[in-house]
């Protein structure tokens, strides 16, 4: 091998895994025909096994009745309705959980993390103890106890807890709220809520041409507050207050009537929301804690305002800080929402990749519609979170 | 007193500060009490724990029995005190052997037992480098894990124990040591997958990386327990406990795997160049200069997956493994204790917040330790 290098004219075997060039491409032909290998073998054995106990990979079972009932469907469906209906009842419950989770566990997150940041010791050692111990525990665990709490230790619907004069209804058996029954003329609030959006997206072009015209600055928030929520609300009240309340009612052992959040669907949302926002507390924290002094110093020499500081110097900085971690608490979310099926809440692993699966017996199916549901919510989630880091990326030259 | 006491201009003793502005007063004012809204939230802060604090320390300690022999005992002593029904800390106390080992054979948890010693020996050297002898301890726990393995399954001399019967915090324990060191690895060589020049290798890692990041734990362990026979060849078996224990670490793999890239990234080129012109060939180049650096600035990202990794074995209860939750809810169902399933959510999770907060406390300590800049 010696006498090759020195003679400048290498045998091909040697150059093919000392030469710096062609080893590159060696490794990766390798590593190919191991991966298309390791792929062709479970490939054949999951055929050989299927034909063994006489079962193909088809998804025509997804048209079979599912023979089994869903505690919360948002669309229509009972247990004469095919399997492939099941699993978008599943889809939407999963999503109903993971969209309601995150509005809830950026509220409580983004509060968390400005009083941990608070000059007030106590609330400041207060919010570290509750934000240390809720990391600390698995999630499953205050899925469970959150869900012990709201069965055991809540009324039966007969003694329930009642809220807001009648406006809820605490039980063991779920939170019951009045549902709104809409009448015709609320089409017109619709439109005048439409009509105030595309006023503001208007009157936000025009101020900024103004201000930088003249420098004169409008109240922005102010007018746009008043043209999307107050002129709706006038229009509400012109057309009558076309919105009619359907109270929820004790009718024998249970509530009849009215919006009902079951007991299941209550102890995730609250478990998840609570869990994440321990997370997004410390990263808004972070967030915040990253903008040097120097910048709000900066700000107040050019003489601008603490609010419009915070608002035009502080926050876009520091979302440019906690938005790339946010979008993987969101994804996180999401993802654990599929702990439902330790409380009996019906979610996309529960109805196609439980109960279908076990009646009909197609693992292989089954699992693979679950797994391409979540993959698809997570790109969908990080493509969207990409293009919204992009958009707040720091320009730099 | 008198006030009339002069002084020469300059020479003014120093008073002591006013009493309120100095010592406990001066503190509370100061953290407190120091403007109109920081009164307003000390005082619905003060407000909101008045209202939470008492019940749950009366439930917890107060009012709580710790020793009885079934649950009515526990009201009937309660009721005997004049008190209310705190929690039954007794049933805990009775199952404590099971909660820890699980269905391990009474006579073998010895070797548990000297596993646990073992491994706590092996954490030693790996965890603080001012001990003696280091580098003979890290021998040791190098090869510590193949002795604590042949202790927990047995053969070879001793009597074989199926992984079934694994169970409790040993499980907790097995399944999380497993996946954290299993992980580190894996994670390290995906990382450097991903940034590696050659295309197939980067699209194979990306892929990987993607596609396990992308769905959860538990669909993934759902494939381990009922799909995963299919792909192998006819006739084989696989525990169930080895499945799981593949299937955390490639996950955790995963993260780790990102975590690192971003540990990767943050090196300046200047530092490949050096080393590439330094006549380093890319794994010495890799070992010596540029993962000591990544590592570092990961170490708090890895200690976080790998605090996720831990909390996240509580899963196996859904596939049908008995971890301390599985078997605190397999033993309710004695009739004995029914209902008590609050007090093994709370023992539980006093268990994982004092490993997990520990773990996170380290991380801390090493960050501080390996804070070599400016």
């Amino acid at each position: 091998m010696t006498e090759a290098t020195k003679s400048g004219n290498p045998s091909l075997f040697y150059s093919l895994f000392f030469d710096k060039e062609l080893r590159s491409v060696t490794i990766q032909v390798i590593t190919m025909a191991l991966i298309i290998a390791f792929f062709f073998f479970i490939v054949s054995n999951a055929i050989t096994n299927l034909e063994t106990i006489g079962k193909g990979y088809s998804f025509n079972f997804l048209w079979d009745a599912s023979n089994y009932d869903i505690n919360q469907t948002l669309i229509e469906y009972n247990s004469q309705s095919p399997h492939w209906r099941a699993a978008v009842v599943g889809i939407i419950n999963t999503l109903l959980v993971a969209v309601a989770g995150i509005i809830l566990s950026t509220i409580v997150g983004f509060l968390l993390g400005v009083l941990r940041l608070s000059s007030n010791w106590l609330i400041n050692r207060v919010v570290y103890v509750y934000i240390e111990y809720v990391r600390n525990v698995p999630v499953l665990l205050h899925i469970l106890l959150v869900h012990g709490i709201v069965v055991n230790t809540l009324p039966i619907p007969k003694n329930a807890l009642m809220a807001f004069d009648g406006a809820l209804f605490l039980t063991n058996r779920g939170f019951y709220t009045p549902k709104p029954l809409f009448e015709p003329a609320m089409w017109a609030v619709l439109i005048a809520f439409v009509i105030g959006i595309g006023f503001t997206i208007w009157f936000k072009g025009y101020a900024k041409k103004v201000q930088d015209g003249t420098g004169k600055i409008y109240p922005v928030f102010f007018i746009s507050l008043g043209a999307i929520i107050v002129f709706p609300i006038l229009v509400y009240f012109l057309a009558g207050s076309p919105i009619n309340l359907e109270y929820p009612a004790l009718k024998g052992f249970n509530f009849k009537g009215g919006l009902v959040l079951r007991p299941e669907f209550v102890a995730l949302w609250i478990a998840l929301s609570l869990y994440t926002a321990a997370f997004i507390a410390e990263i808004v924290r972070a967030g915040i804690q990253a903008i040097s002094h120097g910048q709000t110093e900066a700000a107040f020499a050019l003489g601008i305002k603490p609010s419009r500081t915070m608002q035009l110097v502080i926050i876009p900085q520091a979302l440019r800080v906690i938005i790339p971690p946010l979008s993987s608490q969101y994804l996180n979310i999401t993802k654990n929402s599929s702990l439902a099926i330790a409380i009996g809440y019906m979610d996309i692993v529960a109805t196609i990749g439980g109960i279908s699966l076990n009646q009909t017996g197609r693992e292989m199916e089954c699992m693979t519609i679950v797994l391409a549901i979540y993959l698809a919510f997570s790109l969908m989630i990080s493509a969207f979170m990409n293009w919204y880091n992009k958009r707040m990326k720091l320009v730099e030259r | 007193m008198s006030t009339e006491i002069s002084h020469i201009a300059g020479e003014h003793p120093d008073l002591p500060p006013p009493a309120t502005e100095v010592g406990v007063i001066g503190w509370i004012r100061h953290n407190l009490f120091s403007s109109t809204t920081n009164i307003v939230v000390t005082v619905l802060t003060i407000y909101l724990l008045y209202i939470i604090l008492p019940p749950m320390l009366n439930w917890i300690f107060f009012d709580a029995v710790f020793s009885a022999d079934s649950r009515d005992d526990c009201r009937a002593i309660a009721k005997a005190a004049g008190e209310e029904l705190g929690a039954c800390w007794a049933f805990i106390g009775k199952r404590f052997q099971i909660f820890v080992y699980g269905f391990y054979p009474v006579e073998e948890r010895w070797r548990v037992n000297l596993s646990f010693i073992m491994m706590i020996a092996a954490l030693v050297p790996v965890l603080f480098d001012n001990i003696p002898n280091r580098k003979l301890g890290l021998w040791y726990s190098l090869i510590a894990p193949v002795i604590i393995c042949w202790l927990l399954i047995g053969g070879m001399g001793l009597t074989p124990v199926p992984t079934d019967k694994f169970g409790g915090f040993m499980l907790t324990l097995t399944i999380g040591v497993t996946g954290i060191v299993g992980s580190l690895p894996i994670g390290i060589a995906l990382a450097l997958g991903r940034q590696s020049h050659m295309p197939a290798l980067r699209m194979v890692c990306v892929a990987f990386i993607e596609f396990i990041r992308g769905v959860p734990l538990i669909t993934l362990l759902f494939v381990a327990s009922t799909m995963l026979n299919y792909f192998l060849p006819p006739g084989t078996t696989f525990d169930l406990l080895l499945r799981v224990l593949i299937m955390v670490t490639l996950f955790s793999s995963a993260y780790i795997a990102e975590v690192i890239r971003g540990g990767l990234q943050a090196i300046p080129k200047g530092q490949i160049e050096a080393a590439d012109s330094m006549g380093l060939k890319y794994w010495q180049s890799m070992r010596l200069i540029i993962l000591p650096q990544a590592l570092k600035i990961s170490i708090p990202g890895i200690v976080n997956t790998f605090i996720g990794l831990y909390k996240d074995t509580t899963l196996v209860i859904i596939i049908g493994l008995f971890d301390p939750l599985g078997m605190g809810r397999a033993s309710l169902a004695d009739t004995k204790w029914q209902g008590l399933s609050t007090e093994i959510y709370v023992f539980v999770a006093i268990f994982f917040f004092v490993s997990c907060f520990s773990m996170a406390r380290y991380s801390l300590y090493l960050e501080k330790k390996l804070h070599t800049g400016h």
